[in-house]
């Protein structure tokens, strides 16, 4: 069973997409990275996982639970780090610390035990009766770290966890993420807009663009479709049968072509809706819509992840 | 629930701005008690419910407790609960509360309990405290009837600061900045504890004008339009229901009651009674505290957690 698995997952804010149909597989005990530009989905679609805001449409399943309907099963097991991360300034480290795991309901002697350990874990432990007002970015991050830690969860969710943060903080932050996979066999979900920054530790990783899932696979894996320049388009017939099907995959430079309900999908090598709408003609249907995404993912691979 | 509800009380008594107004509050009003006690002893038949009289009676030219307390006890409502959650939102740590396994409205509902008890604590220990201060001037202690009605005016006043706070949490929900809050808290404020019996005033000068030479029902009109205005302020709510509790002889407002005081002995009515007054104004009070606190608990389950 996968950790967290959506289908089709749509949401709507005010009639603007922020996610538009994305699926999502992550499975137990990788790295999951979740890249694209800033505004691309990717907190929006964090936050539907946690349950803390319903997805206008589409399925969900996180450890086996529905986020919309039994948020605090999934809370339970799933550690989050949000993107703009706070921690109450007035308290110490360690206060800070033992209020989420009150609210964890973690008894007390067993929570003070757990917070002397993560904050040693995260390297804190000599500030952790300091003020967090005082603590640096880096170390407010890697206190948020031990935020997560502190209630074992199964499920990691990072949202953004080396923005704004120098090269060396970024360095050992990543490495905390890796052992946390290796020696607690913990399944980690991170999002990010760096690329280049992120790509050495995902076993897979996700791009998003414009409330969609671009491309999915590993490093090299994407690698191969960056390469190639592929195009995506999308048909829709009034009659879609399979002499309309052949005919597409006919055309020079598509590579793919795909009937998924009453939509086909095609890849092409270069831009050819001219061809598709001549071969849907010839066909004896009429074309109702045919959307070419106008980016490649080379575009967006150049755009915005080169850094 | 009760994580969040401990928390917040230890950062409320923990406060600087709290300690401040609870120390305002109290030297206000323990010089007003002090010298509406001198007054007191100063008179000769003024031996009934003494202790009630130190919170309505002024002397020296301050108001009374009670009067202070209609004054300044909202600004301690409002100061717990203007920047509740929009400070939450800006520090960036609602995502990071709400990620644990809590329900959303454990967490406001914890916070509206945590800043009540902060304010019964507050009022609480004021109260104790006068009542220590007249047991030191007066020299002797006060009386069943006497706690008793203490004991409900307690209550009031927890209530009717309970309403500041729920209206200072719901400014803190609607409004994203928590000046902007504070503002619209003060404003309110201001309107109810100034404006209001201005307006009061005009309308009912408009709707019944008082001039030389008119009917007693005229003046009746006039009074109980007023009144209506004044009953939509819970400023005049509380002093409507204090002033029942705190005066024993109290037998209610308007015209009506001040052209019967000549024919009625004014002797004290048991609590009961006095309860049965102000029973519309108690009610009112805790409606308007609730419906508040409806309201922000309904905007705050449908807000959206995006930390923007």
């Amino acid at each position: 069973m996968p950790v967290a698995e959506a289908k089709g997952l749509k949401k709507y804010y005010n009639g603007v997409k922020a996610v538009d149909g994305l699926d999502l597989v992550i499975e137990e005990g990788e790295i999951y990275g979740l890249l694209g530009p800033n505004g691309a989905g990717k907190t929006t679609t964090i936050l539907i996982l946690l349950g803390l805001t319903e997805p206008t449409a589409g399925e969900v399943r996180v450890l086996g639970h529905n986020p919309a309907r039994e948020p605090l099963k999934v809370k339970r097991l799933t550690g989050y780090l949000p993107e703009n991360l706070g921690f109450y300034d007035d308290l110490s480290a360690r206060e800070n610390l033992l209020y989420t795991a009150h609210l964890n309901r973690i008894p007390e002697r067993e929570a003070k035990k757990r917070v002397d350990e993560v904050l040693e874990m995260v390297g804190l432990a000599d500030v952790a009766s300091r003020r967090v007002g005082a603590f640096s970015r880096g170390m407010k991050q890697r206190l948020g770290i031990a935020d997560v830690l502190l209630k074992e969860p199964r499920f990691v969710i990072l949202d953004e966890p080396t923005s704004g943060i120098d090269p060396e903080g970024a360095k050992q932050i990543l490495d905390m993420i890796v052992r946390l996979r290796d020696e607690r066999g913990m399944t980690i979900l991170l999002s990010s807009h760096l690329l280049h920054q992120v790509q050495q530790i995902c076993d897979r990783m996700g791009i998003i663009h414009q409330g969609k899932l671009v491309a999915q696979g590993t490093l090299g894996e994407l690698g191969a479709v960056v390469e190639s320049g592929e195009v995506f388009f999308e048909v829709r017939a009034s009659r879609v049968d399979d002499a309309l099907i052949d005919a597409l995959r006919g055309i020079e430079g598509v590579t793919v072509a795909e009937r998924e309900g009453d939509l086909i999908r095609v890849k092409a090598t270069s831009d050819v809706r001219s061809q598709i709408a001549r071969a849907v003609i010839q066909c004896g249907a009429d074309l109702l819509e045919l959307k070419g995404h106008t980016y490649t993912l080379e575009e967006i691979y150049l755009r915005y992840f080169q850094g | 629930m009760s994580a969040v509800f401990w928390k917040e009380l230890a950062d409320h008594l923990g406060s600087k701005r709290f300690v401040i107004f609870f120390f305002l509050i109290l030297i206000v009003g323990g010089a007003s008690t002090y010298l509406a006690a001198q007054a007191l002893s100063g008179m000769q038949q003024a031996s009934e419910f003494i202790y009630l009289r130190l919170f309505t009676v002024s002397g020296g030219g301050l108001p009374s407790f009670l009067g202070f307390l209609a004054f300044f006890g909202p600004l301690i409502g409002v100061v717990l609960g203007f920047d509740a959650v929009n400070s939450e939102f800006n520090r960036g740590t609602v995502s990071r509360v709400l990620a644990q396994p809590i329900y959303r409205d454990w967490w406001i509902n914890g916070k509206f309990l945590a800043g009540i008890t902060a304010l019964s604590i507050a009022v609480a220990s004021i109260i104790l405290i006068i009542v220590g201060l007249g047991l030191y001037i007066l020299g002797f202690p006060p009386d069943g009837t006497e706690i008793s009605r203490t004991a409900m005016f307690f209550v009031i006043s927890v209530v009717y600061l309970g309403f500041w706070l729920s209206l200072g949490i719901l400014f803190s929900i609607v409004f994203r900045q928590t000046a902007t809050s504070a503002l619209a808290s003060i404003a309110v404020w201001l309107f109810f504890t100034l404006f209001l019996y201005m307006l009061a005033g005009l309308i009912a000068d408009q709707a019944a004008p008082v001039k030389p030479g008119v009917g007693a029902d005229v003046f009746a009109k006039h009074e109980s339009i007023r009144n209506l205005v004044l009953r939509f302020s819970p400023v005049a709510l509380f002093e409507e229901a204090t002033t029942a509790i705190l005066i024993p002889s109290y037998r209610g407002l308007g015209i009506a009651a001040l052209l019967q005081e000549v024919t009625i002995p004014t002797s004290p009515l048991p609590l009961g009674q006095s309860l049965l007054i102000v029973w519309p104004q108690l009610v009112g009070l805790v409606a308007l505290t609730s419906v508040c606190f409806a309201i922000s608990y309904i905007i705050f389950m449908r807000r959206e957690i995006r930390a923007t």
